[in-house]
């Protein structure tokens, strides 16, 4: 197998990662910039990353942002898990093909609609749109992908674990929580994480659902960029990929370890 | 465990409340007028009216909004050009994407978790911070520019930021791992021994290449494709960043409708000619979906 990783592949592989991550590459390194310019070096400094945190807008928003996501992630997750139980193990029932094509349309669905739809759903039953409606509409996209990443993990999972279980004497609900939920443990993380991050990044469907007050770090964002690209964006983007990135690394490395526990 | 009527229940009336539901609701506003009131549309259903009240209402329904789509070149470009944007960039992150999965699939195996790991991250950070990160490149005054004049490769700064330029590399940059990702499935899962075999019957790497290994990827390619053109027809962020003022996006018009002219019942009337062009591709990757999670 070796032999076959030729030049030409080594390559394609340096050129593509050069693609994707130069400009993050190039983001980082001018918000250390000097200079209020973004692309001429003015020399190093962290000053717009103290300008960035007295900035109460930013602030504001970046907890706003946080409370939305976590609230997101846990819901999403739970729901997530109960719709990839469903669509693994609950053989045909009526409405199947319904729910399938529920839970896999959002996954591709143009967040323009889902956003303009669901706005209007909100309206229709006069809710106050802020905080709650962005929660509730990220909810819903991103349990779709919770579940299909928990039902990959659960439709290799080997039943007769759980049969057993039940076999020594456990009840349905305690086999599920004692031995199932365990070992679909780093796919439920790793759902979490995805999820939690879909919120912290949405902007399209958070600026359709959202009301007066109620403003999401990508929203405050996007408002500057459009006033033109300044550092301080730089700052703000670099926390927030740092914050990913570290994330990421942990739950691989969780999901190693749990791969290593389960070779032993 | 089988799931009991209950664990079928909650997921299912969340999604159709808030998935399904919203979608009727869309339908419904696109047969309404526009109104100066708050909210901005007409007829308002009026259920103390009686009977009465609710036949005008459905009376007052009808497909004007569909009609002024179609009279007005405005929209009809919007598609057409999102439709050509979308398609063109597909094919242009399938061919970046197909070199790079296929380098994956032969890495050594030691490697290739890391590899894997590396295509994936930039997908986690966010969407819109991505998209940023060429404004700088791309500008006028920007870091290309700047790049290519220092080396002489150009005497004048090109413009390519606020063009379609500019959107087809927000565009392979922005999806890029949607692509990889499945081709990179199919590779990997692939029996390399095919090639041996065809190699050891005379044919060339080059017809090996696209007689086996390419044929064998395709249900990686097909998915790959879906997930990129679907999203890319309806995307906003990429054509209101980095396009320009010509840049015709059906997601931006379905955008500027809304927020700017506050017209819901044309916005709505856009959504659903959307939907309508994206129901075939859509219904399409999910039946394959369904298939290859069938086939384990």
């Amino acid at each position: 197998m070796n032999t076959r990783f030729s030049w030409f592949n080594a390559t394609s592989v340096a050129l593509g990662f050069a693609f994707l991550y130069i400009p993050i590459l190039l983001l980082v390194i001018f918000s250390f910039n000097e200079s209020k310019l973004v692309t001429v070096w003015g020399g190093f400094s962290t000053k717009w990353y103290s300008a960035l945190l007295q900035n109460e807008a930013f602030l504001d928003a970046a907890w706003v942002t946080l409370r939305v996501a976590l609230i997101t992630a846990t819901v999403a997750t739970v729901l997530g898990t109960m719709a990839a139980l469903v669509l693994v193990r609950s053989g045909r029932f009526k409405g199947r093909t319904l729910f399938t094509g529920m839970v896999y349309a959002p996954l591709v669905m143009p967040e323009v609609i889902t956003g303009l739809s669901l706005l209007l759903l909100f309206i229709a039953i006069g809710m106050d749109r802020g905080i709650v409606t962005i929660t509730l509409a990220h909810i819903t996209f991103a349990m779709c992908f919770a579940t299909v990443v928990i039902s990959s993990r659960l439709v290799t999972f080997d039943r007769s674990l759980e049969e057993a279980a039940e076999d020594l004497g456990a009840s349905p609900l305690d086999a599920f929580f004692s031995v199932t939920l365990p070992i679909i443990a780093p796919a439920i993380v790793a759902a979490w994480l995805l999820t939690f991050t879909l919120s912290l990044d949405d902007l399209v469907i958070a600026s359709f659902t959202s009301g007066p007050g109620a403003t999401t770090l990508p929203m405050k964002i996007y408002s500057s960029v459009r006033l033109g690209v300044t550092p301080e964006i730089n700052a703000l983007s670099t926390i927030l990929i740092s914050v990913v990135a570290l994330g990421v690394i942990i739950a691989s490395l969780l999901g190693k370890r749990a791969d290593i526990n389960r070779e032993i | 465990m089988k799931p009991s009527r209950l664990i079928i229940a909650i997921p299912y009336l969340w999604l159709a409340l808030l998935f399904l539901a919203p979608f009727f609701i869309v339908i419904k506003m696109s047969l309404s007028d526009l109104a100066v009131s708050i909210p901005p549309y007409t007829p308002q259903l009026d259920l103390s009216g009686g009977w009465e009240a609710i036949t005008a209402y459905w009376a007052a329904l009808d497909l004007e909004n569909y009609t002024w789509l179609a009279d007005d070149p405005l929209y009809i470009n919007s598609f057409k050009s999102s439709l050509i944007i979308a398609s063109v960039s597909t094919l242009i992150t399938l061919a970046v994407a197909y070199p790079i999965a296929y380098a994956l699939a032969c890495s050594p195996q030691r490697w290739r978790a890391l590899l894997v790991m590396l295509v994936i991250l930039p997908f986690w950070t966010s969407f819109l911070i991505r998209v940023y990160a060429w404004i700088g490149i791309l500008k006028t005054e920007g870091l290309l520019n700047q790049l290519l004049l220092s080396v002489g490769m150009i005497s004048d700064p090109l413009t390519i930021l606020n063009t379609n330029t500019a959107v087809y590399i927000g565009i392979v940059y922005s999806y890029l791992p949607f692509m990889v990702l499945p081709i990179y499935a199919t590779l990997e899962k692939m029996d390399w021994s095919l090639i041996e075999a065809a190699e050891d019957l005379g044919s060339s790497r080059l017809s090996a290449f696209w007689l086996v290994t390419f044929p064998l990827s395709l249900p990686g390619v097909i998915a790959g494709c879906f997930l990129v053109f679907i999203p890319a027809m309806g995307e906003f962020v990429i054509p209101d960043l980095l396009g320009g003022s010509d840049t015709l996006m059906i997601g931006k018009t379905l955008w500027v409708e809304f927020f700017s002219n506050r017209d819901w019942p044309v916005a709505s009337a856009v959504a659903v000619v959307l939907l309508v062009l994206l129901i075939v591709p859509i219904v399409l990757f999910q039946r394959q979906q369904q298939k290859l999670s069938e086939a384990g």
